[in-house]
């Protein structure tokens, strides 16, 4: 495929993608505003793949491993830091527990 | 493993990460939202480890340790009042890495003059420039949430010209490398003037605006991987990145919405430095006399009541008076009255943050009441228990067209039957502003740190 070409579906992706995201967002209660935004945190940690791309190509010199083992690190962090904490939070909202006091 | 087999994969993550989102139109579902997101960034890794061009894995799989260990005891030891700050620093991390890669690609594909495609390298320079900003403003920000630096809005004369001078600069230097000029060291110069205007950027926004910046750095940062998806060539950053993008738009959208305020306004106003001539001025309406009462007074007021509204503010999370307000409220409902929860969007410091720290005091969340509903509610309340909330309450905003926060959506608690207003000190809140609310006769103020007075409130009810 010509690199053209290529280019509009990748144009083609990332416009259906924004209506699909404000679509499917526009769904969310404010109730979970927080789990959203730390939700989609966790989405976001999925540069980890660039970070790997870059971090395990064949030939790279020092500064490219440095800067790319950096770039794994962030990413990683993102990605385990954001799935866990929205995790956290996601299982603390109930309908309701036992109505008796627990004290 | 085939580059078609590796996409249809991806788009097996692409999915999980739409339904993720789709589950999280709903509290009963969100949780399992999650973890099949999860699910869908493993195979994302473990596809991308498969791919032929990686070829050595030990610096992978380091980086992956430090992180993921520095992320997962991060996001376990977190108090739930800590949460904006651990928010913002996830974010950053993103940006960072984002901006990282960037750097390592121009570096190893750039040496030959021509090789770089324009789309490729604009690609690369959007994801440095805006990953970058968002690395810088989240740290900024996550200082600034965990009081490393003063909440309040640092600024200083020329302060706007020389940030859009800054990021006229930058962006300049931007176009040059994407038009052809592949210089080392011209990345190095977007990258680092992208972070200072970062941090230049953030530093003059105040606490009480800090939803609408976390929203608009979590856009960024989504909007930054989605860069580094054009620059690879790889759908599932497009599209997950885009996916973030819209999600942290229409949140800063809403939140701004929520706070009568343009974006620009909140991102360039300074808003919050303290504004005494303003302030006076609107307060020569009022000369009514702040009424303060003792715990005893109002737990009788609240026991006797038929229905109660908590109204929660930063000053709740600040106290870490969550648990303490569940247990009055537990107490009360064994008494039948009626309670529930009055939840501003802005109240705190990130879009939601009442919610969560309400849910992790068990509350249930059909007592959250979103400001519409609850605002209905307050004709027919007896009492409204307004715990470290400010400017969410402030009658000005309805009333007094001289107000900074004139326009703004309240809580109408003044509607109820009586207000009882649990605060530090007659300081002013975040904002700076004066609220007449305090002086509205209907109002009794039981001063002291928030969670104390809940806690003498909780065994004084138990006495009535």
């Amino acid at each position: 495929m010509s690199h053209g070409l290529l280019l509009t579906f990748e144009l083609t992706i990332l416009v259906l993608a924004i209506f699909l995201g404000f679509e499917v967002i526009s769904k969310v209660p404010t109730l979970l505003h927080t789990p959203l935004m730390s939700g989609t945190n966790a989405i976001h940690g999925i540069v980890i793949v660039g970070a790997m791309l870059v971090v395990g190509a064949g030939h790279k010199d020092t500064l490219t491993t440095i800067v790319g083992l950096v770039a794994v690190v962030l990413a990683s962090a993102n990605v385990v830091g954001g799935f866990v904490v929205t995790d956290r939070m996601l299982e603390m909202f109930k309908k309701r527990e036992r109505r008796e006091p627990d004290s | 493993m085939s580059r078609e087999v590796t996409n249809l994969l991806y788009l097996v993550t692409i999915v999980t990460f739409i339904l993720a989102l789709r589950f999280l139109s709903n509290p009963a579902t969100a949780r399992r939202g999650n973890q099949i997101g999860a699910i869908g960034m493993l195979v994302a890794i473990g596809v991308t480890f498969a791919q032929s061009e990686i070829v050595s894995y030990w610096e992978i799989i380091v980086g992956m340790v430090i992180g993921g260990a520095f992320g997962a005891v991060a996001a376990r030891k977190v108090r739930m009042t800590a949460m904006p700050q651990m928010v913002a620093l996830f974010n950053g991390v993103g940006g960072g890495a984002a901006a990282l890669i960037s750097l390592a690609e121009f570096h190893n594909r750039a040496p030959d003059p021509g090789t770089l495609k324009t789309d490729i390298s604009t690609s690369i320079m959007l994801s440095a420039i805006i990953g970058s900003i968002s690395f810088a403003g989240s740290m900024v920000a996550f200082a600034k949430l965990q009081e490393l630096i003063g909440g309040r809005p640092i600024v200083y004369p020329l302060q706007q010209p020389t940030n859009a001078l800054l990021f006229a600069a930058v962006l300049a230097a931007g176009i040059a490398i994407a038009a052809g000029a592949e210089q080392q060291w011209l990345i190095w110069a977007v990258v680092a003037g992208a972070a200072l205007f970062g941090v230049l950027f953030v530093l003059p926004i105040g606490g009480a605006d800090m939803p609408v910046v976390i929203s608009l750095l979590n856009a960024f940062t989504g909007l930054a991987a989605a860069a580094t998806g054009f620059e690879l060539e790889n759908n599932v950053l497009i599209v997950s990145g885009m996916l973030v993008g819209a999600s942290g738009t229409l949140l800063t959208i809403l939140m701004g919405r929520a706070m009568n305020r343009s974006i620009a306004n909140v991102l360039f106003g300074a808003f919050g430095q303290l504004a005494p001539v303003a302030a006076g001025a609107a307060a020569g309406a009022t000369d009514g006399q702040v009424r303060s009462a003792t715990v005893d007074d109002v737990a009788v007021m609240l026991a006797y009541a038929q229905k109660v509204v908590f109204v929660p503010g930063y000053g709740m999370a600040v106290a870490q008076a969550q648990h303490d307000v569940r247990s009055l409220a537990d107490l009360l409902e064994t008494r039948g009255v009626e309670v529930s929860y009055a939840i501003h969007p802005v109240a705190g410091r990130m879009p939601g943050h009442m919610n969560v720290l309400l849910a992790e005091a068990n509350v249930p969340y059909p007592q959250l009441h979103e400001m519409d509903e609850a605002n209905n509610e307050f004709p027919r309340t007896d009492v409204a228990l307004v715990i470290g909330a400010n400017d969410v309450v402030n009658p000005d905003a309805r009333n007094n067209t001289g107000s900074p926060i004139y326009g703004m959506p309240i809580l109408n608690v003044d509607q109820s039957q009586q207000v009882v207003v649990l605060k530090r000190s007659m300081n002013p809140g975040v904002a700076g502003i004066e609220n007449p609310l305090f002086l509205n006769p209907k109002t009794v103020m039981l001063f002291g740190d928030a969670k104390e007075s809940i806690e003498k409130l909780a065994s004084s009810v138990k006495t009535v």
